[in-house]
């Protein structure tokens, strides 16, 4: 069960948040112009690795706000959490 | 006093008889017992039977670790709890236990057959022989195998206590609460950190508490003196909470543990005042020290399952703590010093000891004064056979070769009545591994020790490895001193006496000179697995540990192998010839200890399940005898029956009401989301896949919102209450998952909008009025306000008031008839509701429920998101492509409608489906098939939803079928179990086509 720090609301028990799955994957600002293959690879294809995975959050039962946390699937390890918008850290 | 209760402790009160049962016999023990101790002061060895071969077993243990004493308590009471240590259990007045495993008695036991045939059950024998012929496994192997199996009765009674959670916080959390947990307790509480310290036993000092031996001593005491008077300070320190009979469950990640507490176990039941039982206690810690000790290992050899034979150290704590002697001719047969303590304890009592010690000799000071004492030792000697049938009476002994590897000599023949077995110890690694810690293998006395990384944890004590008492104590105070950062000086000059060291000959397999298969060298004492067993799987090509392990069932009962991994991985190691550090180790998975359902559950059972959501209205429908119907939290009227009706009679009469006059329906449940700012428009284009811009103020809409992925999410009808300001509603079930999926959109993707969501559900409660009469009774509530069309159309929305009180009128329809929904403040709910039955009475307004809005909406072939569609419709296969806004750019969604599958033509499209017998009702759910003939049959669809339509006289249903829209007026066939339904394909839309009615 992490502890999870919320950028807005500081440390909180993983039972108020829920995973939003891969970050950093930008919804194309012309779906329209792409191809089956190019929006089928936006809409279907995740990672999942075993190790540092850049991932996003909510703070459902708490302030609501999304951000994003870079973990550690391997340990669990959670490296840094940042605000939507913000640029993730550099390893 | 029993003969075998030979010795007064300050820990069991001789003075409190307490009397209990074990099958069926009447016992006494004292306060202070545990059911084993009690029984063997009563000289009852055999509790039970084993698990495969029936073999009879005796108490091994005095504690978590016991595979054999395994009881069902209070049989026959609601209260009844199966596979209950009788090591753990504190013995009270009226307890009855019975053996588990054994029928018809624990004496006599049928299964023991297995015994003798245990030739032929060999590892993955169930496995090799119960698979065939198939059609034998329900009927004949299965009962055969539980009915011989049987691991105690689940209670038949829902479970009448109670159990609770507590949520806790602490600077410091100490595992254990031996002589290690008391030091790191002490340091931690003294210097000011918030500490809390659980101990699974009703006292604490772990095995320290009742050494008094010249052997050991601190400060120039005896070791349990010490620690006595340790244990009255720190019970004076204020910032330390102590819980006794408090067993860590699990450690997870970021010092977040699960601790449950016994708070009436140990109380006769007459006693138990409908208290609470058990309390989870669930912590989170800054810092973690664990303390739990370590697990004494048996020796695996020849028939080392004997009742009788039990483990060196329980023997000495039954002596020193319970006041109980196990034996009055006792073998201790070891690899190591710390059975010499065991040895001494029982000489200075006055009871018969010899030693059997494969060593080839030791030099410590405790054995030296143990051969003072006048204890025989066979040096360089092992144990190849023992005797006896429900208990062990003698025991064969011949020496070993120079490397160990096999026996010399002639055999040895030594009478015994107990037979205390010593191979080292175990550290308790399972709270270190269970928080992510590994492990490191320590050659010397072949052990797994915690490798510390994680910075918030340390392990001090026996579970770390450290055997030795001046090593205990001074490694403990140097670690948490490091670890807590303080500069605590009580413990830096403790003086300690210590007479044992970390000499030891470790054999995994103890050598034989009958050959290896006719050994019954066991390793796991609960799950029957032999040393034989694990080198047949070798032998058949397992190598991982993890794999032996299932083959062979070893370490998968209910102790979950505390004393059987290790010897398992020895032997692997030896036989296949790797070092055991290489093997690495099976996992150790929560809980430590079984947890009862109780106490996972806690007070969330019956009406504290779930939450139940209810609407203001809520009791006018109790008062008027409505059915409910759960629809996710909500209690929702499903049906308000008259008289005796049923709920066919009650909907057919609402439905016709609805048509024919008019009905009312609590709609408040309906999730409502207020949306304001200046880009409220612009997001609506985007989450829905209509146009929304051009929408005038005061004007309601429909609208279908879509994943991503193209497949229908939600639907409901929008109003535009001003330039800015939205009021959207969605479906009961959705309106929260509606609600963070639109935040998401909007934090993450379209952050640039000004747009802010707030869920306003339960402000606002909703009367919908529906039906030819529904704009008079309106018109009567509010006698100020212009109900004509041309002022108050279709799809519109009208501010208003009922006695000051401000509302909302939208006339929007999900019957098809002339509809009008009032919003107001939920407070007011019900006094509006009421006012629209009065005012309703003359048109004998029929108040509805669920079933009636799905029949009537069904009629006009309406759908309802999640009963008519599954996360795979498209607005297309719905059709319903008169949604679907072909000018704008973009929404959520538009992309995946024109992806190679979703614009296939063979898609599971929406249709109506008429049965030839207009009285026959199809089942939703049911299949449909267009050949019946054809074999595989090919399913081309199925039925969503279904009724017999009192306003149509016929039966109608909606369903899915492939290429449905190609398939109008064909005859399709709904195969039930006993018929075929004949059926032919319609429009989904069964009434008024034309819209008529709801400007009627
Ligand atoms: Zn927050």
């Amino acid at each position: 069960m992490f502890l999870i720090n919320c950028p807005y609301c500081g440390e909180r028990d993983q039972s108020e948040f829920s995973c939003g799955g891969e970050a950093h994957i930008v919804r194309p600002k012309q779906p329209t112009e792409l191809s089956d293959d190019e929006w089928a690879e936006y809409l279907f294809m995740r990672k999942n690795i075993k190790g540092v995975q850049f991932e996003r959050w909510n703070h459902a039962h708490g302030c609501r706000k999304w951000f994003n946390m870079v973990r550690d699937t391997s340990n669990d390890k959670i490296h840094a959490v940042y605000k939507m918008g913000e640029k993730p850290p550099v390893e | 006093m029993t003969k075998y209760r030979v010795n007064k402790t300050k820990h069991v009160d001789q003075t409190k008889t307490v009397s209990f049962d074990f099958d069926g016999k009447s016992y006494h023990g004292f306060e202070g017992d545990t059911l084993a101790s009690a029984l063997l002061s009563n000289g009852v060895h055999l509790v039970g039977r084993s698990f495969k071969y029936h073999r009879p077993r005796g108490i091994m243990s005095c504690g978590s670790e016991e595979p054999n004493a395994i009881c069902q308590i209070n049989e026959d009471t609601d209260l009844t709890e199966p596979n209950v240590r009788a090591t753990e259990i504190e013995l009270y007045e009226g307890l009855k236990a019975s053996s588990q495993n054994c029928w018809p008695s624990v004496n006599f036991d049928i299964g023991g057959i297995n015994n003798f045939i245990s030739p032929f059950i060999p590892a993955g024998f169930y496995y090799k022989t119960f698979m065939w012929p198939k059609s034998f496994w329900k009927k004949i192997y299965e009962p055969l195998i539980r009915w011989s199996a049987g691991l105690g009765k689940s209670p038949t009674k829902p479970d009448p206590e109670l159990y609770d959670h507590k949520h806790v916080h602490c600077d410091v959390l100490i595992i254990g609460g031996g002589i290690s947990g008391i030091i790191a307790s002490k340091i931690a509480a003294k210097n000011n950190f918030k500490t809390i310290l659980i101990e699974d036993k009703n006292i604490l000092g772990g095995s320290t508490i009742f050494q008094k031996n010249e052997n050991y001593k601190i400060n120039d005491k005896y070791s349990g003196e010490w620690i006595y008077e340790e244990i009255a300070e720190l019970k004076k320190l204020d910032n330390l909470t102590i819980k006794t009979r408090t067993s860590l469950a699990a450690y997870h990640s970021y010092n977040y543990l699960l601790a449950k507490e016994n708070i009436s176990d140990h109380l006769p039941l007459d006693k138990r005042n409908g208290g609470i039982r058990q309390r989870l206690w669930k912590i989170r810690a800054d810092k973690v020290i664990v303390a739990t000790g370590a697990i004494e290992r048996p020796l695996v050899f020849n028939n080392n399952d004997r009742p009788g034979i039990m483990l060196s150290n329980s023997v000495k704590k039954y002596l020193d703590f319970y006041g109980v002697s196990c034996g009055f001719n006792n073998v201790i047969f070891t690899n190591n010093d710390s059975a010499y303590e065991t040895a001494v304890s029982l000489k200075e009592k006055g009871i018969s000891v010899v030693i059997i010690d494969i060593r080839k000799k030791s030099n410590s000071k405790i054995v030296k004064n143990a051969e003072q004492l006048g204890v025989k030792i066979y040096w360089n000697s092992t144990v190849v056979n023992t005797f006896g049938l429900r208990k062990i009476n003698s025991i064969e002994i011949m020496n070993l070769s120079e490397d160990g590897s096999n026996v010399v000599g002639d055999k040895n023949r030594i009478n015994c009545d107990c037979l205390a077995l010593s191979g080292g110890w175990t550290p308790m690694v399972h709270m270190h591994t269970q928080s992510g810690g590994k492990l490191d293998f320590r050659e010397i006395d072949q052990t797994f020790i915690p490798n510390e990384i994680n910075k918030n944890h340390i392990n001090v004590g026996s579970c770390n490895g450290d055997f030795e008492l001046e090593k205990i104590i001074n490694n403990t105070n140097k670690k948490v001193k490091n670890f807590l950062k303080v500069s605590e000086t009580e413990f830096d000059n403790t003086s300690v006496l210590n007479s044992k060291e970390l000499d030891k000959r470790n054999i995994w397999l103890l050598p034989n000179y009958i050959s290896e298969g006719k050994c019954k060298s066991f390793i796991d004492f609960q799950n029957d697995s032999t040393a034989k067993d694990i080198k047949l799987a070798l032998r058949e090509g397992f190598k991982s540990i993890e794999h032996v392990k299932r083959y062979t069932t070893t370490g998968m009962a209910t102790d979950q192998g505390k004393l059987s991994n290790m010897h398992a991985l020895g032997i692997v190691a030896d036989t296949a010839g790797v070092k055991m550090g290489t093997l690495g180790t099976t996992t150790f998975r929560p809980p430590f200890t079984p947890l009862t359902f109780g106490s996972i559950v806690g007070r969330s059972v019956g009406n504290f399940f779930d939450i139940t959501r209810k609407t203001s209205i809520h009791e006018w429908h109790i008062q008027n005898d409505a059915k409910f119907e759960n629809v996710g939290q909500w209690k929702r009227p499903w049906y308000y029956p008259i008289n005796e009706e049923g709920l066919h009679d009650a909907v057919q009469r609402e439905s016709k009401a609805a048509r024919d006059s008019a009905g009312i329906l609590d709609a408040s449940t309906l999730g409502k989301i207020d949306i304001q700012g200046t880009d409220a428009s612009e997001f609506l284009n985007r989450v829905y896949t209509n146009a929304w811009s051009k929408l005038g103020i005061g004007k309601c809409r429909y609208g279908l919102m879509l994943n991503e992925d193209g497949m229908v999410y939600d639907d409901g009808v929008t109003t535009r209450l001003g330039e800015n300001h939205y009021l959207m509603t969605t479906t009961t079930g959705g309106a929260a998952n509606v609600l963070s999926k639109l935040e998401d959109y909007l934090q993450t993707e379209w952050p640039e909008l000004d747009v802010y969501l707030t869920s306003v559900t339960d402000h606002y409660s909703t009367a919908s009025i529906c039906g030819p009469n529904s704009k008079k009774i309106l018109t009567k509530i509010f006698p100020n306000k212009d109900f004509s069309d041309d002022a108050f159309p279709h799809m519109s929305y009208q501010n208003a008031k009922i006695d000051e009180i401000n509302c909302r009128i939208m006339r929007i329809s999900f019957t098809g008839e002339l509809s009008y929904e009032i919003n107001i403040e939920s407070k007011f709910g019900k006094s509006l509701w009421e006012k629209c039955i009065e005012a309703g009475k003359e048109f004998k307004i029929t108040p509805y429920g669920t079933e009636t809005m799905h029949l009537l909406r069904a009629e006009k072939g309406f759908i309802i998101v999640g009963q008519d569609t599954d996360g795979t419709m498209t607005p297309i296969d719905l059709q319903m492509d008169w949604i679907v806004s072909k000018k704008k750019y973009d929404f959520i969604g538009k992309r995946s409608l024109y992806r190679s599958d979703t614009i296939r033509e063979d898609r599971k499209q929406l249709v109506g489906l008429l049965t030839d017998d207009p009285n026959e009702i199809l089942e939703e759910g049911a299949q449909i098939v267009s050949d019946i003939r054809k074999k595989p049959v090919e399913m081309i669809g199925h039925v969503t939803s279904s009724y017999f339509s009192p306003n149509l006289n016929k039966s109608i249903a909606l369903a899915v079928v492939k290429s449905g829209k190609k398939l109008k007026g064909q005859k399709l066939i709904v195969p039930m179990e006993n018929k075929n339904i004949n059926v032919t394909v319609s429009e989904s839309v069964f009434l008024d086509k034309e819209n008529k009615r709801i400007n009627a």
